[in-house]
């Protein structure tokens, strides 16, 4: 093999082939789970992207809604109209299929934006914590230790409601995703800002950090160029555990009607509407949207499991 | 000679990689007798170590043990698994390592570790058995043995833990010790104190050590023979006196020159050319060939006749005879 | 004049357990003395080397020296500069762009997500300079090819490594470099081509080193002059000759008897008794009067001065 003898090739070879060439690229083609997972989140980010163009109907646009399509069941043509939906029909007409791929999109944005908030908010503050040290350190994890003796969820609610009680009525649906993005990601930043600071506590008395410290690099330099690469690698875990975690968040709370709005449903808010006709067995209204649910937060979870493994030298 | 406590033949273990079958230990055949020291030398990497951890049955997989076979005192282990193995471990070989801290449970108190391993392995009672607790940590020169076997392992200096840990070794009474690495942590003053305390014990129980260490002061200072190892194979192999003033091997010849020596002065220092070769990437014929002066043609093809014990001293076609150290 | 003088040098640390801790358990705040009144000076062009065990206080002298860790008393002056207390920082710049350091573990010293090119020029780029070129040429310096800048470090050995971080210390063309245990994680034959190397470089560049050290034969092999450490004090300094021919603290004498040698078959020397005492509370007196064979009643009450005998300083009240 080429690159095993390592003073004799020539090439200087680029970042992405050396990923391509690396143990990481190795144990994901060697894990069953971790691409099957993969390949479940990759179909469905790209299903909620491109729903507009996938999704057989627009469930927002009234015109295009039949109210005598109400209650259509799956794979069977309507009583009155003769259309046939995949996935049956709402109480107003509209098709299950379309209003999850719509569903989806709100819920993987949500959740996406959410995890970038919570991890740029933690990563800053571990990196500073932990290279800093002394007073703004204590102030940082004291705050981060009080979060957390708080659930996640609550912390949310919380932030939801203030958020929701100084916003003017007339923008409140418009703010409601926006609000929901920062809840969340507010409640989630200690995790990240907790790994971060005890990796960073180990790079800095690493020698290269000294070495660069007597060069004069300054101490943002030596945070960002430094120690942050160095430090990605549990970060990158988090961040995909997060993700679902940030998704059955959203769901939750549009579950619990704080979350987005009924003119921009999440999956969670699908649910939230289909429960209420379970009893009346019109089942499909909240089995589809749970299991889509279901489905994506379990492969970010297990590709999260797998990525923990994987990045973990001392399980290798 | 008697029959040895320890014989290796052949021994060879394998790694399977991604990128193929290491081999860190390849066709290594020795034997160590009652009461001697057997330093075992070479840089990291050459298979030192592996060779020790084959022996306890500590190969951590997928690392195995591929042929060749291991006798302690006659009994073959190589084979033993589980329970069989630890009973062996603890009753005829005991472990001296680098760090102290992996050896002793930070939990219990010296003298119950030192009980318990006696009373797992011997035929005594309790009370014999704290009896000789404290024995032993007088032996290997606690201070104040009788009040410190109520002390817990971080409470005692990192030379005064190493000591712990030959007493814990020996408590049981093996017929061997392996010693990997035993003073590499320690500061010179108390490395001395360790090296000579293992001399003594060993000489006065008649245990066979393996002394494992990259250090060729200590081999001088501590051992009888020498097993210098290079690539997972055995170099040389031979007394200490007769191996470090005249080496055959060129390896050997090298590698003494390369240390600093008083006498030597400041002149520059005997450097081998290159560095060991990694595992995945042996040459073919003699593994030192590319990094040895003497090659010839037939080293490049054929690799140097093993070393069996009592057989050559030196795995080298042409081994170098009657040439002192520069 | 000497390039580094170091006078009186103290370094003292915290190391008291967090405040709510001292006040519900009763306890004193307590100070650790890594470094106690240490002077020496490291003449232009020379190697001096620090030697002692572990807790000696060398490495901590040694980063007092670049700056990593300032001074609790006493000062370090580069050419008549004190980083420490110089307030024009175009004279702090220059002379910091005169001090590079060569550490020991060759694994942590290189960032290991960047390539070889960018981590040696860094000293340079740092400071705006033109780096073209610069990392090829240094890594044909320190035997090592142009082609590997473009590598990461992960693809190198430990010898290789540290070959990597001479290139970078080289890169600010320093005057002074400290190198701190640099060949004590590498084997034998490894040690032997960085030590050449090192050699080379200093004839080549007129560098001066401050070589700390733990082997006393690496040591005796590169220093002009050796001071040996105990405890954070300075017990004796000499050039090697006197030192390993006649060393005259008894600390020095002890640590020659102990360190094992390739002749020394078979040795049967007693070792030497007792342990480096806990630095947190050190001996009165002369730190080393515990284990000292020689201690009489004023070595455990006052701390011996530094005296010139036959060609080297000791701190010992009863060497003669």
């Amino acid at each position: 093999m080429a690159d095993l003898t390592q003073t004799t090739t020539p090439v200087e070879r680029s970042r992405l082939r050396l990923a391509l060439e690396s143990d990481f690229a190795y144990q994901f083609r060697k894990s069953p789970v971790a691409i099957v997972s993969a390949a479940i989140v990759l179909f469905m980010v790209l299903c909620a992207v491109f729903a507009p163009l996938i999704a057989p109907y627009d469930p927002f646009d009234p015109a295009s809604l039949n109210l005598m399509n109400g209650f259509s069941k799956p794979m069977e043509p309507n009583a009155f109209t003769g259309e046939t939906f995949w996935l049956g029909t709402d109480d107003q007409g509209r098709d299950v299929f379309s209003t999850i791929l719509y569903g989806m999109r709100i819920s993987l944005f949500v959740g996406v934006a959410a995890v970038l908030f919570a991890m740029v908010l933690g990563v800053t503050l571990g990196l500073i914590a932990g290279y800093l040290g002394g007073w703004t350190e204590t102030i940082i994890m004291r705050v981060a230790d009080v979060q957390l003796t708080f659930p996640a969820i609550l912390v949310a609610m919380l932030i939801f409601g203030i958020a929701k009680g100084i916003t003017p009525v007339e923008y409140r649906d418009q703010m409601a995703i926006w609000v929901l993005i920062i809840a969340i990601g507010l409640s989630d930043w200690v995790q990240f800002a907790r790994v971060v600071r005890g990796a960073t506590l180990v790079e800095k008395n690493k020698e290269y950090v000294q070495a660069a410290r007597l060069i004069g690099r300054g101490s943002g330099a030596i945070m960002l160029r430094h120690i942050l690469p160095n430090v990605l690698s549990p970060v990158l875990v988090i961040a995909t555990i997060s993700l679902a975690l940030a998704i059955i968040a959203e769901a939750t709370l549009s579950f619990l009607g704080v979350g987005a709005p009924p003119t921009q449903p999440s999956l969670g808010t699908l649910i939230r509407i289909g429960q209420g006709f379970l009893f009346s067995g019109e089942w499909w209204i909240l089995l589809f949207p749970a299991v889509t649910l279901l489905a994506l937060a379990l492969s970010v979870n297990l590709l999260g499991d797998w990525l923990r493994d994987a990045l973990n030298p001392r399980l290798r | 000679m008697a029959d040895p406590v320890l014989s290796i033949r052949d021994l060879t273990v394998e790694i399977p990689t991604r990128y193929g079958i290491l081999r860190p230990v390849s066709g290594v055949s020795y034997d160590i007798a009652a009461g001697e020291i057997l330093g075992v030398v070479g840089e990291s990497g050459a298979g030192k170590s592996m060779a020790g951890n084959a022996v306890i049955g500590l190969l951590s997989p997928p690392a195995h043990i591929a042929a060749g076979e291991i006798h302690v005192r006659g009994t073959r282990v190589d084979q033993l698994t589980g329970d069989a193995m630890r009973r062996l471990r603890g009753k005829e070989i005991g472990m001296v390592f680098q760090d102290p801290l992996t050896s002793l449970n930070p939990l219990l108190r010296i003298g119950d570790q030192l009980t318990e391993t006696m009373l797992a392995h011997l035929d005594i009672s309790r009370a014999e058995a704290e009896r000789r607790a404290v024995a032993a940590l007088e032996e290997v020169g606690i201070p104040g043995a009788a009040e410190r076997v109520g002390s817990y392992p971080h409470e005692f200096s990192g030379g005064m833990r190493q000591r712990v840990v030959i007493a814990l070794a020996l408590c049981a009474e093996p017929s061997l010790i392996i010693a990997d690495e035993p003073t590499t942590a320690l500061d010179v003053s108390v490395q001395a104190q360790i090296i000579a305390l293992l001399k003594k014990l060993c000489r006065e129980r008649g245990t066979a050590v393996m002394l494992i260490t990259h250090d060729m002061g200590v081999i001088a200072e501590a051992a009888d023979r020498v097993a210098v190892m290079y690539a997972g194979q055995l170099a040389e192999l031979g007394p200490v006196r007769d191996v470090l003033t005249a080496p055959r091997h060129p390896y050997t010849h090298g590698l003494m020159g390369s240390t600093p020596l008083a006498s030597r002065g400041k002149d520059r220092l005997h450097q081998i050319p290159g560095a060991m070769p990694r595992l995945d990437a042996l040459p073919d014929g003699c593994a030192f060939h590319p990094r040895c002066p003497r090659a010839h043609d037939r080293c490049r093809v054929s690799p140097g006749p093993r070393i069996e014990d009592g057989g050559g001293r030196a795995a080298c076609l042409f081994p170098m005879v009657e040439e002192a150290v520069a | 004049m000497a390039l580094v003088d170091i006078r009186n040098l103290t370094r003292i640390f915290d190391v008291s357990k967090p405040w709510l801790n001292r006040v519900v358990e009763r306890r004193e705040k307590s100070y650790l003395t890594a470094v106690s009144d240490v002077s020496f000076e490291i003449a232009e062009r020379t190697v001096y080397a620090l030697v002692g065990e572990s807790g000696s206080g060398k490495s901590t002298i040694g980063k007092m020296l670049v700056g990593l860790l300032g001074p609790s008393s006493g000062a370090v002056e580069i050419r008549g500069t004190d980083l420490a207390r110089e307030t024009d920082a175009a004279k702090v710049d220059a002379v910091r762009r005169d001090i590079q350091m060569i550490f020991q573990d060759p694994f942590a010293s290189l960032n290991p997500r960047w390539r070889v090119r960018d981590i040696i020029v860094e000293p340079v780029a740092a400071r705006g300079g033109d780096t073209s070129g610069m990392a090829e040429r240094l890594l044909e310096q320190v035997g090592l090819s142009a082609k590997d800048a473009g590598k990461f470090p992960h693809e190198f050995s430990g010898g290789q490594r540290q070959r990597i971080c001479i290139a970078r210390a080289l890169a600010s063309e320093p005057k002074l470099i400290v190198c701190d245990e640099p060949t004590s994680a590498l084997d034998v034959s490894v040690q032997a081509q960085v030590l050449n190397l090192m050699s080379d470089l200093k004839d080549e560049f007129g560098l001066t080193y401050l070589f700390i050290s733990h082997d006393l034969t690496v040591v005796q092999h590169m220093a002009d002059r050796i001071g040996v450490l105990y405890l954070g004090r300075l017990v004796e300094e000499a050039g090697p000759d006197e030192l390993f021919d006649d060393p005259k603290h008894p600390y020095t004498q002890m640590l020659l008897a102990a360190a094992p040698q390739l002749d020394s078959f078979g040795r049967e020397v007693p070792p030497p008794t007792g342990e480096i005492p806990d630095p947190i509370n050190p001996p009165k007196g002369c730190a080393f009067h515990p284990r000292c064979p020689l201690a009489a009643d004023v070595c455990s009450q006052t701390r011996p001065e530094m005296r010139d005998i036959r060609g080297a300083r000791v701190a010992c009240h009863m060497a003669g």
